[in-house]
């Protein structure tokens, strides 16, 4: 996948789970969970949609490095297998 | 119409899911209902035949209302019941007079119409002289007669808290209780735009609480619970287990509660009738802020019974459930104690208000670390401040006191939840 493709395969599990959300207001250096209003069950789901969608797992100890849209994007390209 | 909510006083069927004629069996979703704050499904409460439906697709009506006769296995039309009790089956015995007009009732007495089965459409539900030709010309067309509709809650109907609300499955064994005064119908503005559904959720919890602070005198308690052994022991556990079937800490903390509330029963259960009565099973309503806000509580059955992993599957059944607008009526029918969450808002302590007719609610803010001292030594340890709200007709400082204690306790033992 290339980095358009996974930022906007993130950006789709967002709607999923924020289906009232403006994503085009979204700042994407700020902490999604600050702006999105996300609780630990929606980031529990948004891990699961993740792994499904790129095949990367994210352990716990690092929900803290993708904790905002580029920040996770650079996340998925480091450890994306189809990463390109 | 069930009682989807402490807080409902009517809602809108709007899709029927079976016909007359179909078979159903206990569980089945039979009807979705448009209520204040969501639209729920409605499970039937028995295994039986649909003989007719009773409330048409987009009819407002109170809760209590009969929306269909089921006829169980080996049974007559003639003994048919409704096929939908509200969650208040503990408070069908209770007879509440039938507001009619006197001609209404007159008449009602010359055409052989009992009252008890009519559902008014005057002022407050009133039963009319035309409700009473209705009932009349339908009982003449039926062979069984209309049944009356078991009680709803009446919250904000009548100057008195709602009854308990009890396992549906005790509803076969109870008597239909007399249709009641029915609040006035929903003005049109409430349904549709999800604006009005916004403003018509306000004043529903805005009701619901109004009454709570009014009626119920709380009090509070709060104390800080280290999670430190809690939240690595979840750490660990999920290094073994893949992403879907992680932990989260809130599936801990209402464990925690659960099994409290087991021990310590003045928080478990209702206030009714002026009494307390304690519920022999653990229905920790989960208060969930819906997107585009707004706040309903789900319950999560026997929680104190439940595996973690469990749990895990109920709570994010009931959230996203929640929030998608899909809650079963069984899930909104039962809590007997609440929690709230607030930690992922930031916030570190909420004193809540109490979910009437229930006792209690406990809140928990965001774990923070904090400076903790423990047999004189000074570290740093992940704490959440845990509060109870709690009914001091049921309890005192020195009871809710005791329960905080208990979810303490059980929360430095997380391998035993």
């Amino acid at each position: 996948m290339s980095e358009s493709e996974i930022r906007a395969t993130v950006l789709g599990i967002l709607t999923r789970i924020a289906p009232e959300a403006d994503l085009a207001a979204l700042d994407p250096d700020v902490e999604w969970q600050d702006q999105l209003d996300l609780d630990s069950m929606n980031l529990l789901t948004m891990m699961v949609e993740i792994e499904r969608a790129t095949g990367v797992t994210v352990p716990e100890r690092d929900y803290s490095k993708v904790s905002t849209l580029n920040s996770c994007v650079a996340y998925l390209m480091s450890r994306s297998p189809v990463a390109r | 119409m069930p009682v989807l909510g402490a807080d409902m006083e009517r809602g809108t069927l709007s899709r029927w899911r079976v016909s007359a004629g179909d078979h159903v069996t206990k569980g089945d979703i039979i009807a979705d209902v448009d209520t204040d704050k969501a639209t729920m499904e409605v499970e039937v409460f028995e295994t039986g035949v649909v003989e007719r439906l009773l409330v048409q697709e987009g009819e407002t009506v109170p809760v209590g209302t009969a929306l269909a006769v089921l006829v169980s296995a080996g049974e007559t039309a003639e003994a048919a019941r409704p096929a939908f009790a509200p969650a208040a089956e503990g408070a069908a015995a209770q007879s509440v007079r039938v507001e009619a007009s006197p001609l209404a009732r007159r008449l009602a007495a010359k055409l052989g119409v009992n009252l008890d089965g009519v559902r008014g459409s005057g002022p407050r539900g009133a039963v009319t002289r035309g409700d009473v030709e209705q009932a009349a010309s339908a009982a003449g067309s039926l062979t069984a007669p209309a049944p009356p509709p078991p009680a709803p809650l009446l919250a904000a109907a009548v100057e008195a808290l709602p009854p308990p609300a009890t396992p549906s499955a005790t509803a076969a064994a109870e008597p239909p209780a007399p249709v009641v005064a029915a609040p006035a119908p929903a003005p049109a503005s409430t349904h549709g735009a999800d604006a009005d559904r916004r403003a018509a959720m306000r004043r529903a919890t805005g009701a619901l609480m109004a009454r709570s602070k009014q009626q119920i005198p709380h009090y509070y308690l709060g104390t800080h619970i280290d999670l430190g052994h809690a939240l690595r022991w979840m750490e660990e556990a999920n290094l073994e287990r893949s992403v879907a079937q992680r932990l989260i800490p809130a599936a801990l903390l209402l464990k925690a509660v659960g099994r409290a509330a087991r021990d310590v029963p003045q928080m478990n259960g209702f206030w009714v009738d002026d009494e307390f009565r304690p519920s022999d099973g653990v229905h920790v309503g989960v208060a969930t802020s819906l997107r585009g806000g707004g706040l309903i509580a789900p319950a999560i059955h026997d929680v104190d019974q439940k595996s973690l992993d469990q749990l895990m599957e109920d709570l994010r059944d009931v959230v996203e459930r929640a929030r998608n607008g899909t809650l079963r009526s069984s899930q909104m029918s039962d809590p007997t104690i609440t929690v709230t969450n607030l930690g992922d808002q930031g916030v570190e302590t909420v004193f809540g208000v109490i979910y009437a007719p229930q006792v209690a609610l406990v809140g928990f803010g965001r774990v923070i670390e904090r400076p903790w001292a423990e047999n004189g030594l000074l570290g740093v340890r992940r704490v959440v401040h845990a509060t109870l709200s709690a009914d001091h007709r049921v309890s005192d400082g020195h009871i809710g006191g005791r329960f905080l204690s208990s979810i303490s306790n059980y929360l430095q033992e997380p391998a035993s939840l």
